[in-house]
Formats: structure tokens, C-alpha cells, sequence
């Protein structure tokens, strides 16, 4: 679903107090919250919610949501910076070529931003553990 | 001389005739030739899978780019023969003032293996054996001893109390395997890698020996790769297809950090546990990571000086 956040929001009066998708009744029930004690406008932008809102209030587009996780994960944001936190692809050497790199919310659902358990997919088979092949 | 001895003597093994000692030197002779046979029935085979031009041709270093020109498009045409697929072989040269470095941060590998695939697709690895130049051992906390560890994990990762930690060519400035070899088929380059003429190599796996890190790789057989998988992208000394009977290791994807790319474990890790650059740069982000973080080797006392450093964070 790709509608503009304002447009149901320019007719709700915000609830500052919530804290979850669990605690609504209409629209974005499903949504899992497990990031902090935070409410919903810590990060969204009450007055726009097209934008995010930083700690001093003003606004942040999405597109640049790594300077809002920057403000609580100091750490994290320097090794960003430092292409030392987050994959990327492309080119080491950015004089022959673009880099592409993940932003913070490519890896961490920013509603529950743990990284998930994963299922190792792929094993080189083992001459003397694995079942026998030619 | 009697009768008897000189009977004895000239006794040919023939049936009716023979006494015991005959029989045997018979039965001798005849299971040492059969093993003679055996043992050289790979030269029966040696014009098949070697041609003329190949038995031919010089040592890497000894190459004029005419020579080369000339096997890389043999070794293309090969390719096509018996793979069916369209490739291109290069020879990717190191970068002047490029000393490459890799870093994994294993505070961040969570052991889901995306870095094993990639390689294994990248280098054109045998289908049948899922081979690949990186292994991940699941370890627990405490240790860096791989005595303790374990590949062969198959539940969901990451585990309580363990961490993972890739093996690899570690690209030693000081490499065992270097020294080992007999035909000089094997040795460092000025980026750092250790790279193999895989058409010099004569497989006698002394390096495999000298490896520490369990780092190289031997074609058991010619490896299986189905055409539509084959990657065309080769170059002379890393993803080309190896023929059998040669060893293999990572090569920090000298076909793609050559022209200034990343290599392909890099890419496919979904955690960004990896790092890669010149060392040799400061402003590069591996020089970063090693001033700024608590890098350590493994087997630092072996006195190898690897080039591919952990840290955990």
C-alpha cells in the first residue's frame, strides 16, 4: 500500500501516548513494537507525519532516517560512516566506481530493529561427515 | 652340475611344470604389471585432457602478453568445449599503491553463510561437492582454537554463547605455502595476494600441508558446473574453471578488487560483518578499522602476518 501518511493522518488527532500498533483499533494493528520505551511520535512527526521528527523537534525526511537512529546509536552511526557498520556493494575504490551502501532500516526493522535469526543456508559438503557423493 | 639344479634353474612357469617359487614369480610378475598399468594409465589419458600447447606453455611470469593472449583465448575455447559456456579470461593485474586488507567483524557474522554461496557461484566452484574457499565455524565464547569449533551447524544462528567465525585464505605477507612448493606455482603478488598458476601447479599438495589455516583447496576432479551457472567473468589466476588434479584458495576476488570492486562475500553478507580496502590509502575505511579497532589474527604466534583480520566490537 503506498498512500501518503497525511492522508489519514491529517484527519486524526494524534494520541500521543501510543506506544504500539497493539493498543489501536483501526490501522496498523499488526504492527510489532519492540524498540525502547518509546511512543509513536518519538520518531514520527506529529505536526507532519509524512516526516520524521528528531529530538529537537524539527523534521526529517525518511530517506535520510539514519541521522534519526544516529541520535541514540552513536556508536553504530561513526561506523557508518566509516563503512564499518552496514554491507554495501559496488566498488572499495570510489575513484573507478559507485558505492552502494544499506541504510539502517535496509537491515533493522526500525519498529523492532533486533536482527533476525537466520537459517544457514549453504554447507560445502564434508568428505568425511556428510553423506557420500561422487 | 645335475640334471635336477639345471631343471630348476631354466624352469619356465608354465602350467603342469612349475613348482611353487615359479608360480609365484609368476603371479608376481604378472599383478606388477597390471599395477604398472594402473599406474601410468593417466598418461593414456594425458592427451585428452592435456593438449600439446598447454604441456607447452610457460610459466606465468615468463609470458609475454602474446603468450598470454594466445592461452587465455586457448583456455576460453576449452571452456566453451566442454562447459558449453561463453567466457572471458583475463589477466587482472595488481594496482600500484594497492596493498588489499579485509576485516570481519564477528561481533556482527551471525554464521548465516551468505559469504560460502556467493563464493561458491563467484568462483565457479564443482556443483557436486558445494565447494567453496570460505568455511564458518560455529565457536564458543572463549576461544579461538578450531579444535573446539564446528562447520557442520545446521540449527538457526546465532546460538547462545557461540560466535562465528569464516576461514579463508588469509593472504599472509610471510605465507607458508609459498616457500613449499617445489615448481614455484604458487606465490605473493605486490597487493598481498598469493596467487596460483593453476596450469603450473603439479598438485602435490605440499602447500595444503603447509597451510595452517587449512586454507587451500584440491580438485579432486574436474569440477561440474552447468553452463547457465558458469560465471563468463574469469580471470587467468582466480574464478577460471581449475582443471582437476590442481590446488585452489581464495584470491580476494582478484578479478573483481583488481578493477576496484568488492569482493563477492563482501556483498552477500547480509550483517556487514566485512570490510575490504587498501591498506596502504588512510583515508580508506579497512585503515579505519585497523587504527580504530582491536584487530587480532589468527595464529599471530605462527608468525604467517596474515592480511585478513577479526575484531569484535
Amino acid at each position: 500500500m503506498s498512500v501518503s501518511c497525511t492522508s489519514c493522518h491529517a484527519n486524526f488527532e494524534p494520541n500521543l501516548r501510543t506506544r504500539s500498533g497493539d493498543e489501536l483499533t483501526e490501522f496498523h494493528q499488526g504492527l510489532h513494537f519492540d524498540h525502547g520505551g518509546m511512543t509513536c511520535v518519538s520518531c514520527h512527526h506529529a505536526d507532519n507525519y509524512n516526516a520524521l521528527r528528531t529530538a529537537d523537534g524539527s523534521q526529517l525526511a525518511y530517506e535520510n532516517v539514519q541521522h534519526m537512529c544516529a541520535q541514540c546509536h552513536a556508536p553504530e552511526a561513526r561506523d557508518f560512516e566509516r563503512g564499518a557498520h552496514g554491507g554495501m556493494t559496488g566498488y572499495w575504490d570510489r575513484s573507478r566506481g559507485p558505492q552502494h551502501r544499506k541504510s539502517c532500516i535496509d537491515c533493522h526493522d526500525p519498529h523492532s530493529p533486533a536482527f533476525p535469526h537466520m537459517k544457514p543456508m549453504f554447507k560445502p559438503f564434508d568428505r568425511f561427515l556428510s553423506p557420500p557423493h561422487d | 652340475m645335475s640334471d635336477e639344479s639345471r631343471d630348476k634353474t631354466f624352469s619356465l612357469p608354465v602350467l603342469g611344470q612349475m613348482n611353487r617359487r615359479t608360480a609365484m614369480k609368476g603371479v608376481g610378475a604378472t599383478l606388477g604389471l597390471a599395477a604398472f598399468g594402473a599406474a601410468i594409465s593417466p598418461l593414456a589419458n594425458f592427451r585428452e585432457q592435456t593438449s600439446i600447447d598447454e604441456f607447452l606453455q610457460k610459466h606465468f611470469k615468463e609470458m609475454t602478453d602474446e603468450d598470454k593472449r594466445a592461452v587465455f583465448a586457448r583456455i576460453e575455447k576449452e571452456t566453451k568445449e566442454k562447459y558449453g559456456a561463453d567466457v572471458t579470461v583475463r589477466d587482472h593485474r595488481p594496482i600500484p599503491g594497492v596493498r588489499f586488507a579485509y576485516a570481519i567483524n564477528l561481533s556482527l557474522c551471525n554464521g548465516n553463510g551468505n559469504c560460502v554461496e556467493a563464493c561458491h557461484r563467484e568462483n565457479n566452484h564443482d556443483r557436486d561437492t558445494n565447494q567453496s574457499y570460505i568455511r564458518v565455524f560455529e565457536m564458543p565464547k572463549g576461544t579461538t582454537d578450531t579444535e573446539h569449533g564446528t562447520t557442520q551447524y545446521d540449527h538457526t544462528v546465532p546460538q547462545e554463547g557461540k560466535y562465528y567465525l569464516p576461514v579463508q585464505c588469509f593472504q599472509c605477507d610471510d605465507p607458508p605455502c609459498v616457500d613449499v612448493c617445489p615448481v614455484e606455482a604458487t606465490w605473493q603478488e605486490e597487493d598481498g595476494i598469493v596467487v596460483v598458476d593453476y596450469n603450473w601447479c603439479i598438485g602435490c599438495r605440499y602447500c595444503q600441508a603447509a597451510c595452517p589455516y587449512h586454507a587451500r583447496r584440491f580438485n579432486w576432479k574436474q569440477p561440474n558446473v552447468p553452463a547457465e551457472e558458469v560465471n563468463p567473468d574469469q580471470g587467468y589466476m582466480s574464478n577460471r574453471i581449475r582443471p582437476a588434479g590442481v590446488v585452489e584458495k581464495c584470491h580476494f576476488c582478484m578479478h573483481r578488487t583488481r578493477e576496484g570492486r568488492q569482493p563477492a562475500c563482501l556483498e552477500a553478507c547480509p550483517t556487514g560483518a566485512r570490510i575490504f580496502g587498501n591498506m596502504l590509502d588512510p583515508d580508506s575505511d579497512i585503515s579505519w578499522v585497523l587504527r580504530n579497532k582491536r584487530c587480532f589474527v589468527l595464529k599471530e604466534d605462527l608468525g604467517t602476518v596474515p592480511t585478513l583480520f577479526y575484531f569484535f566490537d
